[in-house]
């Protein structure tokens, strides 16, 4: 290597959002500046407007019959595809993770990507262990399955990678679409797991990702009236949470209250059926 | 043609469409409605209207191999007298007996007005050629019949051959004409319902019984369980409820099989009233066939006028 | 026509007093509040003056469960069971009284009372007795654990089969209860607490409030209640999500309903009919999953609207009592106003209104059965609950445009599908968003069938193993 040969300047990425499997940035122009955890620049952000959000909601409710339409089995390919694209840019991740202050930056990559094969496996088993065949005192057959809310808003925890696909992934395998609120302040690899969504055959806007301001977007998607459902899990401030809540009363949404858990542990079930309604269907048996 | 549902039987094809072209009937449905009629509670006035009605429906059977000229000589005066001690109670619709004893009911009952009906066509089975069918029916109806209940072909229908069993229905109430008899015989089908098996095939059988010419449709022989019961006559209510609207020609049914208490006689009337309605609450319309019913008619008749509860032994055993 | 004589049921095996008070800690207590009369909505005539709970009533009823929560929740589950048992067996014993009584409080006809209420009442705690002490396999891990005082308000149409519902699967998983009935129809509550008396539940495991909306509110704002369970209009229901926001109370919600009941051309007709009569007609129609909207396929749309009207011709409207009465009387003076109210506003949209012909009793609240022809989606009368025997008749072509319609309903408790073809019921019941589909069937309920809305119908499920999850800490 030439001693005199120039430092080559690297090609920065521009962080948009994702919406409707598409990369735009956000309607109102705006953007903010997302720092390390040491306080150096790293890159401007998109910062979605409710406008964005509600852009947002309409592509996840028109991907919402064709996604939760699709076989369970078909499902679980693309959540597995998901890891086996995420698995590819690890190391993209362990660098945008580590700017971002991680410690253990390649074990949490590693732990995203085997959530992912868990969640992939469960596409086609989450009906038989949260359905139920019902054995009524009568001349009827009677089933019960779980199926899909519909469009769930979920705000994300702080937690970049892993807090972001423990919450993404157990809404979307049962068929769910959502529109996803990242981590204010580490946004970075929530918009390149979107360039890992956008990649594995995931149908544009199953999931879409805003960046900005949770405390301005989740309220309007909490409100929304064409969303079935929130996560508040990654809503840090207490009088947000309840305001959010009481928006979401207005069309009966299912709520998932803030938590903090601890995103290494075995997730349990919880979050898939948090966002599942039960169908029975009655059927007289005669002939 | 302009008579309606004329051509339906044109062919085997034609008829075949048409029989599985009716609405299908969901069993479950039906029995849940039959049940829900039969908790109707018929009480004072109108139960004692409706055992009188109920005993005017009655057609009072034997067909035992071990029937005689005697036992149907006492089976006829209780017919058109049921309680001789009280001669309020009014006679029965019909007798109905074999062939070979249709001249001894018709002479016993004469000038009664109690009508006489025979079984034909190789009753209970039905398996026979259709000259004997035929020959067995001529009998009958030369005795003297009021009132011919043949059985349907059941395996011919189960085997899906509708078209011979229309015609071999149709043949039959040919030959229920009589000289100097512009009506001829009463033609009753029974499609020995419990054979039948499904209440798709009921209805279906219901309605190729009607388009061949039937005046009655009758559920059972009494020769074969399950006979007449309450799902199986609502069926067949419904049947020609909707024939008559198609066509204009009012049909009559019989349950008959299985009939035993009152109370199965006023489901029975409750479920003509709620589903066909007044129109077949008359003997011409609708009949009761059985052989050990008009006792407990009779008793419970009894219990109405007196208060106290009626006992066996103040009722004739014919 | 075949007149049936008056077949009354005797109303002497029901011993009502002059007034209830409230069931706290195991005693009967006077109520605070003003004291209100709860009315035979048959004949206006006044049943018994019950107590209304106060604020203080209230905190002192939820103080009772909180402190027999202990000892009920740390009961092992097989003696927990043998409670629920021995109340189901009462309730059995008793059915006839119960159903008596709910028939006058309510208005509903004695049939359904006896042979559909009842029978489900006592059904619900068998079903819910055997799942005490078998917690740990219901799929919500291996001890899962009660959450504590539920509080617990019913509406007024199934009045004791709601409480069923309510009470059986809570007290199954150790929770204790403050229940609040319908203000227009408390008195089988109150009779069932005496049943509890009976079978020795131990005094604060049940706590009936009675009152109106003040008295529920506050059973469901009370700091130290743990769960709230409501059944009743969307309205409250969202009230109830909204006040209980930012307190961590775990929330089941049954609300309204205008259930898209949908015939094609090729279902069997006959049943067809009787499906749409339950679906409707049932219970005066004061049902949340009532079938209110007919969605018929216009090939058959006459031949089937002339088969209902002949058959809604044949429908006995009259005393509740009568054991041969289809139709009783409307349960409130407020809700034969809104009923009347949503119909003269059919009317007016233009809909086709039709009712058979059939005397209304002089006193009390009625409504004859009716239909609405020529009804479109916009129509309110195609969009509101009605809650009343009121059908809006709609029709569609194709099975994707009878999803379509169907689904277009911020509500999702029911379904109806009528077809004699497997795949398409499937295909149906796969597409319609609602809790319960109904298939060649209608209203029927069972307390291993869990039952319970999509979208603004509500959240959680009652009855099955599913109906667990609502009281569990899990």
């Amino acid at each position: 290597m030439s001693k005199t040969e120039a430092v080559r300047l690297a090609v920065r990425k521009t962080y948009k959002l994702y919406i409707g499997g598409a990369f735009p940035r956000s309607e109102s122009g705006r953007s903010y500046a997302v720092t390390s955890s040491k306080g150096d620049f790293l890159a401007n952000a998109s910062k979605a407007s409710r406008k964005d959000a509600r852009d947002a909601v309409s592509a996840a409710r028109k991907a919402f019959p064709g996604w939760s339409g699709a076989t369970a089995y078909n499902r679980g390919q693309i959540l597995y595809r998901i890891a086996e694209m995420l698995e590819g840019r690890r190391a993209q991740f362990v660098a945008e993770l580590t700017e971002a202050g991680a410690k253990k930056a390649g074990d949490a990559v590693d732990a995203a990507v085997d959530r992912l094969v868990w969640y992939a496996g469960w596409s086609d088993k989450i009906t038989s262990v949260a359905g139920a065949a019902n054995p009524v005192a009568g001349p009827y057959f009677n089933i019960s399955t779980p199926e899909p809310t519909g469009v769930v808003a979920v705000v994300a925890p702080a937690d970049p990678l892993l807090g972001l696909v423990s919450v993404v992934a157990p809404v979307i395998v049962t068929g769910n679409t959502c529109v996803v609120v990242a981590s204010e302040r580490a946004p970075l690899p929530s918009i390149t797991l979107a360039e890992v969504l956008a990649t594995s055959d995931l149908p544009g806007g199953v999931v879409n990702v805003l960046t900005g301001s949770v405390k301005e977007i989740a309220p309007w998607l909490a409100a929304h009236m064409d969303v079935n459902a929130v996560d508040l899990t990654g809503v840090a401030d207490d009088d947000l949470a309840v305001a959010c809540e009481q928006a979401a009363a207005e069309n009966l949404k299912r709520v998932l209250r803030p938590s903090a858990p601890d995103w290494s542990a075995d997730p349990g079930l919880k979050r898939m059926t948090a966002f599942l309604e039960t169908k029975t269907v009655w059927h007289p048996t005669g002939f | 043609m302009t008579t309606p549902l004329a051509d339906v039987a044109a062919s085997g094809a034609t008829l075949r469409a048409f029989l599985h072209g009716l609405p299908g009937v969901d069993r479950v449905g039906a029995d849940q409605r039959a049940k829900m009629l039969g908790t109707r509670s018929i009480k004072t006035t109108a139960k004692a209207e409706a055992i009188d009605l109920a005993i005017r429906m009655v057609d009072l059977t034997t067909l035992e191999g071990a029937d005689t000229p005697g036992k149907v000589r006492a089976m006829c005066a209780k017919a058109a007298h049921p309680d001789p001690s009280d001669p309020s109670v009014p006679k029965v619709a019909a007798v109905c007996v074999y062939p070979d004893l249709v001249g001894l009911a018709v002479e016993a009952l004469g000038g009664s007005g109690v009508k006489v009906a025979s079984v034909a066509t190789a009753f209970p089975s039905g398996r026979s050629s259709l000259e004997v069918k035929v020959a067995d029916t001529a009998l009958a109806v030369a005795a003297g019949a009021d009132e011919i209940d043949m059985v349907i072909d059941r395996g011919a229908f189960l085997a899906g051959d509708y078209l011979k069993v229309y015609e071999e229905i149709a043949a039959i109430k040919a030959a229920c004409a009589r000289p100097g008899d512009e009506h001829g015989a009463h033609l009753k089908v029974i499609l020995e319902t419990g054979e039948l098996a499904t209440y798709d095939n009921v209805r279906r059988a219901s309605w190729l019984a009607m388009l061949a010419g039937g005046d009655f449709i009758k559920t059972s022989t009494g020769k074969v369980q399950p006979a007449a019961t309450l799902p199986v006559t609502l069926i067949m209510l419904e049947a020609v409820r909707d024939f008559l609207a198609a066509t204009g020609r009012k049909v009559g049914v019989k349950p008959a099989g299985g009939i035993r208490t009152t109370k199965d006689a006023i489901k029975m009337l409750v479920l003509v009233n709620e589903t066909v309605g007044e129109g077949w609450l008359d003997p011409d319309w609708f009949r009761l066939g059985a052989s050990t019913l008009l006792n407990d008619l009779l008793m419970q008749r009894q219990k109405l006028a007196t208060g106290r509860y009626a006992g066996p032994d103040y009722f004739t055993l014919d | 026509m075949f007149e049936y004589a008056p077949a009354p049921e005797s109303r002497d095996v029901v011993d009502i007093k002059p007034s209830y008070g409230l069931f706290i800690d195991g005693e009967f207590v006077d109520g605070a509040g003003t004291s209100f009369k709860t009315v035979n909505p048959a004949t206006e005539e006044a049943l018994a003056e019950v107590a209304a709970a106060s604020q203080a009533d209230v905190d002192r009823a939820v103080q009772a469960a909180r402190k027999a929560f202990g000892a009920w929740s740390a009961m092992p589950g097989s003696e927990r069971a043998k409670y629920l048992f021995r109340i189901a067996r009462i309730i059995q014993e008793r059915s006839r009284e119960l159903a008596v009584l709910e028939t006058l409080d309510n208005g509903k006809p004695i049939r359904e009372s006896r042979d559909v209420d009842l029978p489900l009442v006592a059904a619900h705690f068998f079903y819910y007795a055997g799942w005490a002490d078998k917690l740990g396999y219901a799929g919500y891990g291996p001890a899962p654990k009660p959450l504590g005082v539920a509080g617990q308000v019913i509406p007024w149409n199934f009045p004791l089969l709601m409480l069923a519902w309510k009470i059986a699967p809570a007290l199954a998983c150790g929770n204790t209860v403050v229940l609040k009935p319908a203000e227009t129809t408390p008195l089988t509550a109150l009779l069932f607490a005496e049943i509890c008396r009976q079978a020795d539940l131990p005094p604060g495991v049940v706590n009936i409030v009675t009152g109106a909306g003040e008295t529920g509110a506050a059973v469901v704002n009370h700091p130290d209640v743990n769960k709230v369970a409501f059944t009743g209009s969307t309205e409250v229901g969202r009230l109830i999500a909204r006040s209980v926001a930012g307190t961590g109370k775990k929330v089941t919600l049954e609300l309204g309903g205008k259930a898209a009941n949908v015939i094609f051309d090729d279902a069997a007709i006959d049943q067809a009919v009787e499906g749409i009569v339950d679906g409707i007609f049932f219970n005066q129609g004061h049902v949340c999953c009532a079938g209110s909207r007919l969605l018929v396929q216009e090939s058959i749309a006459e031949e089937l609207l002339e088969s209902l009207k002949r058959r809604l011709s044949r429908l006995r409207l009259g005393d509740p009592l009568d054991k041969n009465t289809d139709i009783g009387a409307i349960n409130s003076a407020e809700q034969l106003a809104r009923v009347r109210e949503l119909s003269d506003i059919g009317e007016a949209e233009g809909a086709e209104r039709w009712s058979p012909a059939c005397t209304l009793p002089e006193r009390g609240f009625w409504f004859p059965p009716t239909v609405f022809t020529g009804v479109a989606q916009s129509h309110r009368i195609a969009r509101d609950e009605v809650f009343g025997p009121v059908l809006a008749v709609l029709t569609f072509r194709t099975p994707a445009e009878a999803v379509e319609k169907a689904n277009n309903t911020p509500y999702g408790l029911s379904a109806g599908v009528w077809t004699e073809k497997g795949s398409r019921i499937l295909w149906m019941a796969d597409r319609l968003r609602a809790g319960v589909v109904w298939a060649n069937t209608f209203n029927k309920f069972d307390p291993a069938s869990p039952f319970g809305g999509y979208k603004e119908s509500g959240y959680g499920r009652e009855g099955g193993r599913h109906g667990l999850e609502a009281y569990l800490d899990v």
